[in-house]
């Protein structure tokens, strides 16, 4: 299995017909991603042409869903309009599906927009968000699989680790040193670097732990907030497999924020040295340096028995 | 986006927010045609940069160096001590615990009428990362390090989340205005506030508000003496009058130029540059840098959308650093393709006539044929495959760490 998107998913592309959402749709579909559909406001009745076939547009989420019955929606409208379809998408899933996944690839929504999506999807238990900032989730299949977001799907393999990361090169990074040792993913998963946003490290935990076929989980945090130390306090009592983590931003100077919205040391706290002493106390196998990650696996993979070398 | 006090007081008082009057001045004749305006015997007379600490900091000299005066918050009882004050602030450097060791050169002043003050409290909004949500935090320990009260007495800080579905309850306010010890009068103008500061956090789209001091006057009103307020850059576009009140002087000019090339660039005191796509990516560079026993001149990420211009205006900008004797190129090729990047690495090294060793790690979309334009081309390059390689070679390129 893998957790929360798998081949059979059936999804949806709001914005598919702005040049980034047909870009990313088409990427999608060449790797094996079933797109059922687009949402543009305005251009409903139109087509999208896609590798391989051509796809319906909806002037709304909620014809879109009923319509082709999607379980995921990605999102790729500038930053001004994504709040309104965080919002649409988990109303259109809560009412016509029992819920559904919605990833929000977009960068640069204002912080208060996001307070108040997330604030709209607390009371819809059935509907989850990943983002926004983020490259997305990637299940690799054994041909293609399923793959919703940017990030480039050939450097993956089906395989049995799970990966998270509030990054998105980074994470592909953290791809690459498990291919490097031979090992596949599960489910990769970048939650994306803004203060406010869906899906933190503690549910993708949760959900791997659920998971039979993930064996253990490579988790790349980054400086500002308190994520990675929550997230550890968490796997130490709830989390059951081995976990390797590393921190970004153990040479960035407090107060500047480092690209991302949310990576920012503010009075002191949220450094990488704070997140790495954190994952040492509750077990997590740290790398120091990104390249290393691989290695480190391996030797986690031999201690637990699941690898011979 | 930060702004200075005077601008958040204005917009206080726009908001119906209770602020003492005041002047905002950039010489010492305008410092004194205040005074006599606000008809107030004692006056505050404040530096206006973007750091805190203001009031316990110390102005020097720009050009010898020498101590000026403790303080760069003053109180002053006379006309002869506003002039005085105010030469001795303005066109000086005021050194505080956030400035770092340079200071900040104080360009602007605010005169400000005094009050009687009965007591200093703490309040502060900002966007809690954590709980998704608007937190409002109230102190009786005002005036002070509200980082130390959280510290040592996390118990004096009384926190209340807002619903952003629901707003700002009644019984918050009132809960928040009974846990500063407020009644009477105090209480009532309180609660006003708090709910005219959090319609103001919202419509502005602020990232904080702190108010330290907010006092209690001895007629039992309740007085925002200090501001500091910063916005949420991502809602820029929804608020053009910021742009008036931003103040260039107090960021870094490279900085604010890398920006506008879609570039995000922080300066660093290393010796070797580096450019990368992604901002975690670009953390992980500098800390692979630092681990291999360099030091990182910078962290620049260009982003997703990099092209040939914006690479060339980031290798300009990295040269610019006169520490810089090597720069560390890494790139995971996913959008961007790393033989676009090698072409553009290639006329941006020429057009900016690249004179220190420069390390190229490639890796994912179109890796090996970035890597066969470098290795065919004219420039001097290393290509490396992993990022523990690439900053390995930078480091040895330019003779061991920094010097």
């Amino acid at each position: 299995m893998s957790i929360w998107v798998h081949e059979d998913s059936k999804v949806l592309v709001q914005g598919i017909t702005g040049s980034q959402g047909t870009f990313h749709a088409t990427r999608m579909i060449e790797y094996g991603t079933d797109i059922v559909g687009g949402v543009t406001p305005g251009k409903g009745g139109q087509t999208v042409d896609l590798p391989g076939r051509s796809v319906p547009v909806y002037d709304s989420m909620a014809e879109a869903v009923s319509d082709t019955g999607a379980d995921v929606s990605v999102i790729y409208v500038p930053a001004r309009f994504a709040a309104s379809a965080i919002i649409e998408a988990a109303e259109a899933f809560h009412e016509l599906n029992d819920g559904g996944m919605i990833v929000c690839i977009t960068e640069g929504i204002p912080t208060l927009d996001m307070v108040r999506s997330i604030g709209h999807i607390a009371d819809k238990p059935g509907v989850r968000l990943i983002g926004p900032n983020c490259p997305g989730i990637i299940t690799p299949g054994d041909q293609g699989g399923c793959k919703v977001g940017i990030m480039p799907g050939y450097i993956h393999a089906k395989g049995r680790i799970g990966i998270i990361s509030k990054s998105g090169t980074l994470t592909y990074e953290a791809v690459a040193q498990t291919m490097s040792i031979g090992e596949g993913q599960t489910t990769c998963i970048g939650i994306g670097g803004d203060p406010v946003s869906g899906t933190g490290f503690i549910d993708c935990l949760a959900a791997f732990e659920e998971d039979s076929d993930t064996e253990a989980v490579v988790l790349i945090g980054e400086i500002g907030g308190t994520a990675e130390e929550d997230a550890a306090a968490w796997a130490a009592e709830n989390f059951s497999k081995p976990i390797v983590g590393f921190v970004a931003g153990a040479t960035a100077p407090p107060g500047k924020r480092m690209g991302h919205a949310g990576a920012i040391i503010s009075g002191g706290k949220g450094t990488a040295e704070e997140k790495f002493a954190a994952f040492e106390a509750a077990g997590i196998h740290v790398a120091r340096d990104p390249s290393a990650i691989g290695e480190v696996l391996r030797g986690v993979l031999i201690e637990a028995g699941l690898r011979e070398t | 986006m930060n702004i200075h006090e005077f601008q958040g007081k204005a917009l206080f008082r726009e908001s119906g927010i209770a602020v003492q009057d005041g002047v905002h001045c950039t010489n010492v004749e305008q410092a004194l045609a205040a005074y006599d305006s606000l008809g107030s015997e004692v006056v505050a007379v404040k530096s206006q940069i973007h750091a805190g600490g203001r009031g316990k900091g110390s102005l020097y000299a720009p050009d010898t160096g020498e101590l000026v005066m403790e303080g760069g918050v003053k109180i002053a009882f006379s006309r002869k001590e506003v002039e005085n004050y105010a030469s001795n602030i303005l066109g000086h450097r005021l050194v505080t615990k956030q400035t770092g060791p340079a200071g900040k050169m104080v360009n602007n002043l605010y005169i400000e009428a005094g009050c009687a003050i009965a007591h200093e409290y703490y309040l502060a909004l900002l966007v809690d990362r954590e709980a998704d949500s608007v937190l409002i935090m109230a102190s009786t320990e005002g005036g002070v390090d509200i980082e130390e009260v959280a510290e040592n007495t996390p118990e004096a800080i009384h926190k209340e989340w807002v619903d952003p579905r629901e707003g700002l309850q009644n019984e918050q306010k009132n809960s928040l205005a009974d846990s500063l010890g407020l009644t009477g009068s105090a209480h009532d103008s309180f609660v006003e506030m708090i709910g005219q500061l959090e319609r103001m956090f919202v419509e502005r789209d602020c990232s904080m508000i702190e108010i330290n001091p907010l006092v209690r006057t001895e007629g039992d009103i309740m007085i925002a003496l200090d501001s500091k307020v910063s916005f949420d850059d991502n809602a820029s576009f929804r608020h053009p009058w910021r742009a008036e009140l931003r103040d260039l002087s107090e960021e870094e000019e490279t900085e604010v130029r890398a920006n506008k090339s879609g570039l995000s660039y922080v300066k660093l005191d290393g010796n070797i540059g580096c450019l990368v796509n992604g901002a975690g990516l670009a953390m992980a560079s500098m800390d692979v840098i630092k681990l291999y026993g360099g030091e990182p001149a910078n962290f620049l990420d260009i982003g997703g959308g990099a092209n040939k211009e914006s690479i060339t205006t980031a290798f300009g900008i990295i040269l610019e650093d006169p520490n810089v004797e090597g720069i560390l190129v890494n790139i995971f090729g996913g959008i961007i393709r790393c033989d676009m990047v090698a072409r553009s690495i290639i006329d941006a090294s020429r057009e900016v006539g690249l004179e220190v060793p420069l390390v190229v790690r490639f890796s994912g979309t179109n890796h090996k044929e970035g890597k066969e334009v470098l290795e065919s081309s004219a420039l001097d390059v290393i290509t490396t495959s992993t990022l523990a390689d690439g900053a390995e070679a930078i480091v040895g390129a330019i003779g061991g760490g920094s010097s």
